[in-house]
């Protein structure tokens, strides 16, 4: 992006050493800041926290189901391990993830801006999901919960469980997310630097725009759904409940016109990252620039209107499964045009292997798996035949954890040098890229298989079948490798942060006022000074920027495998 | 960086991440605006959940109604309504710098506001003592329940028609009726109370002249949140107490 700083004619401050990071060092000065940078962080701590919790979660699942019989945990146990598993990775990890990490760090750079539109309100929905995670820790602790991820009544309310606290608390997430959304609307709307057009934003600012519209649309919907459970368990009142005449699929329509969109919510940004990857290592100004953008949008928009698909089989009538259908289909369109247009980005471009394109085309391969598998949900015939089935499992976690989490860490490794100003062990970084995508296929590709032959999600057991055995051993060993390939970033990236080798202001030559009009770590201002912008996004040009590959004092990461 | 900088001297402070007092406005504005979206999708979900279910029951919905006090909504809606011109008064007064009228206005919307909740009180104590809050203690079709014990309140009227067509009184879906009503107008009774401790704080922010209020900005956005609340009162009252036949 060529932009230019405004002269102020004033006596030019000395450079100085100071950054968002080392400006201050005490803990208040973390735990009270204002500073987008900080909040990011401090959310990509408590984000990997919750991850964490859900991985041991995934873990006792997988190595439970190793056995036919069961090995470690009672049904009940089993019930509160699955649903601790959903509820963190939901809503305390792949719900924020993006948008709370990435999105916080970034907005405002890209864009221009010193900071968010409200950096106090930044930190107070950073707050607000920390209470919400600690009181779903703390209904955890206090015996669990057992209704899954979903909440689908009348299980969820009358259930002996700490299922009102568990609802408490995401309600309080979901009120931090509303926050971060509001937040992210306003900055793009309004804080934008002269030049700065929408058709020169970034596509990441995109994509986290069409987020923040599904956020705000969408999470209220779930918030009311689950404080009226709460209200139900606690008062006796009788909103979804059968015996007072209420309709408990009513539940299911409320909670999925939300859940159905927040699989968007998890996705659009990962595409966003994954758009800024591609075009950044093939040397080429993305193709489609325009397609890109409102396909998100549209994806944002059509996403409202697919709720039904999770309910071909709850007593919806025949005429609503065939348009939800359809509009599922349609859905397809937009995701397509994405994977197109990143494909055609590609070609004749410069293609560059580093870590961050890796999880880019790891992301690519996974999400055309988890979207076709989608389009056999998506079929009235072949979903009633799976529905409930491991192939709903496999492909949720092909889009949702393929997807999320692949772009995820393809933009932790893509803006790491931006973040810390230091970089990473490319080695490690490619080796564990690797090691993620082939975990995750042995993980969850078995999964397809026993699913179509017909093991049920949320089985404890599957004595009856044990010829199941080897698709869950195989997906139990995958998913070691999996934790192994997660497990690595973490150990890499964190000795990266103290010890890791010095990064330039711009290691990967991408283009971006990030990269170019911004040190790294940036200082809390973000820009020396006010800066106004006067060409296109993306004008990489692959002929020129293949040179840079040879030449070794650019820095660029691994610049000469 | 919570410091900021003032550039226009004694005018509006502009805080460090905008350029001009311009953009800081319009940001404010533009963020309290996707607020009031979310609010609209939260009170949505609701107006959906009774929607649907009055269309399912509209014999009991409408049986159940008619033991809303219909006087009491409609005085709560004056209220309601008076305070909402009450606080465009006062966002004018705040864009006019007049802060004396300003304060007055905001302290009449202040009174409105708990006028609103002392007469829901009174008119939830009615439904208690009726025997109609929709828990385990619910009794709809009940007799013994129906007669007035206060001297605000009314006999219910429903009795007599219950006995006479049974389809239009079907106790357990009245009872649906009722924990929809108890669930909207409470979550819209906290919003006066979210909008009661907005709009105090905001007061007493004008009146020790704190540096966080120096321009009307505060008193618009406490005033659209208000009118959203006056604006869900004026669906609420219709769709619940004045069910047409």
């Amino acid at each position: 992006m060529s932009s230019t700083v405004i002269e102020q004619g004033t006596v030019e401050k000395p450079h100085s050493e100071k950054n968002y990071l080392n400006a201050d060092h005490t803990l208040k000065s973390w735990l009270l800041t204002v500073d987008h940078k900080r909040i990011g962080i401090l959310y990509l701590i408590s984000v990997t926290f919750f991850f964490f919790i859900g991985a041991i979660a995934a873990a006792m699942i997988r190595y439970e189901l190793t056995s036919p019989k069961g090995i470690l945990l009672s049904s009940e146990v089993y019930n509160k391990t699955f649903s601790a598993h959903g509820i963190y990775m939901v809503f305390q990890f792949l719900v924020v993830a993006i948008p709370a990490v990435l999105g916080n760090f970034l907005i405002p750079i890209m864009i221009g801006a010193r900071d968010m539109a409200f950096p106090r309100l930044n930190l107070l929905s950073w707050y607000m999901f920390i209470t919400g995670g600690a009181l779903i820790t703390l209904s955890f602790i206090l015996g669990g919960v057992d209704a899954g991820w979903t909440f689908y009544v009348p299980l969820s309310t009358i259930s002996e469980n700490q299922i009102s606290l568990c609802l408490v608390g995401i309600f309080i997430t979901g009120f931090s997310s509303i926050f971060t959304g509001v937040n992210f609307i306003a900055t793009i709307h309004k804080m934008r630097a002269p030049g700065m057009t929408w058709y020169r934003l970034p596509l990441f600012i995109w994509a986290h725009y069409a987020t923040a519209v599904v956020v705000i649309l969408g999470t209220p919907v779930v918030a009311i759904t689950l404080f009226l459970v709460v209200v139900e368990r606690g008062f006796g009142f009788g909103i979804f409940s059968p015996e007072l005449g209420g309709d408990p699929v009513l539940f299911q329509h409320l909670f999925w016109f939300y859940s159905h969109p927040a699989v968007y919510i998890m996705i659009l940004p990962a595409f966003g990252v994954v758009s800024e990857i591609i075009t950044c290592f093939s040397r080429r100004p993305i193709f489609g620039y325009r397609f890109i953008a409102y396909s998100s949008l549209a994806i944002a928009f059509l996403g409202f209107a697919v709720w039904g698909h999770h309910m071909f089989i709850s007593s919806q009538s025949a005429f609503q499964g065939i348009v939800f259908s359809i509009i599922t289909w349609v859905l397809a369109i937009p995701s397509a045009i994405k994977m197109f247009n990143w494909a055609t980005t590609m070609y004749k471009g410069s293609v560059h292997f580093s870590t961050p394109m890796l999880y880019a085309l790891g992301f690519m391969g996974l999400f055309l798996i988890g979207g076709l598998t989608g389009l056999h949900l998506a079929s009235l015939d072949t979903d009633i035949h799976v529905t409930g089935t491991y192939f709903i499992v496999a492909h949720f976690h092909y889009v949702m954890v393929g997807g999320t989490i692949l772009g995820y860490l393809g933009g932790i490794h893509f803006w790491f040098p931006k973040m810390f100003g230091r970089t990473y062990s490319e080695v490690w970084g490619r080796m564990s890229a690797m090691i993620v995508f082939v975990g995750f296929n042995l993980t969850f590709f078995p999964q397809f298989m026993v699913g179509y032959l017909g093991m049920p999600r949320r089985y404890h057991y599957y004595y009856f079948a044990p010829e199941w055995q080897i698709y869950h051993v195989l997906s139990t060993a995958g998913s070691s490798i999996l934790g192994l390939g997660f497990l690595m970033p973490g150990i890499y990236l964190t000795y990266a942060i103290f010890k890791g080798k010095k990064a330039g202001a711009n290691p990967w030559g991408a283009k971006g006022l990030e990269w170019e009009n911004c040190d790294s770590p940036p200082i809390t201002e973000n820009f020396e000074k006010p800066i106004i912008v006067t060409g296109s996004v993306y004008d990489y040009n692959p002929e020129e920027d293949s040179k840079l590959y040879e030449d070794e004092d650019t820095g660029m990461l691994g610049g000469k495998y | 960086m919570s410091d900021h900088v003032a550039k226009h001297g004694d005018g509006p402070e502009v805080y460090f991440q905008y350029e001009d007092i311009d953009q800081q406005q319009e940001s404010y504005v533009v963020g309290m605006w996707s607020f009031l979206v979310t609010e609209v999708m939260f009170f949505g979900a609701l107006f959906l959940i009774y929607t649907l279910y009055r269309w399912k029951f509209h014999g009991t919905f409408f049986g159940a109604h008619e033991q809303l006090n219909w006087k009491m909504g409609g005085l709560n809606t004056m209220v309601l309504l008076f305070s909402s011109v009450m606080v465009a008064f006062a966002v004018h007064f705040a864009q006019k710098g007049k802060t004396n009228k300003q304060l007055v206005c905001l302290g009449v919307t202040l009174l409105c506001a708990f006028g609103f909740l002392v007469i829901k009180t009174f008119e939830y104590g009615a439904k208690f003592d009726h025997h109609l809050f929709p828990n385990h203690s619910f009794s709809y079709a009940d007799p013994e329940h129906h007669e007035s014990k206060s001297w605000w309140d009314e006999a219910l009227p429903a009795a007599l028609k219950i006995e006479k067509h049974e389809q239009e009184g079907n106790p357990k879906n009245a009872r649906l009726f009722y924990s929809i009503y108890f669930t909207m107008t409470g979550l819209h009774g906290l919003h006066v109370i979210i909008g009661i401790i907005a709009i105090t704080a905001l007061m007493v922010l004008i009146k020790i002249r704190s540096p966080l209020i120096t321009d009307y900005i505060p008193t618009e956005l406490v005033g659209l949140y208000w009118h959203f609340v006056d604006l869900v009162w004026i669906f609420l009252y219709p769709l619940f107490y004045l069910i047409p036949r």
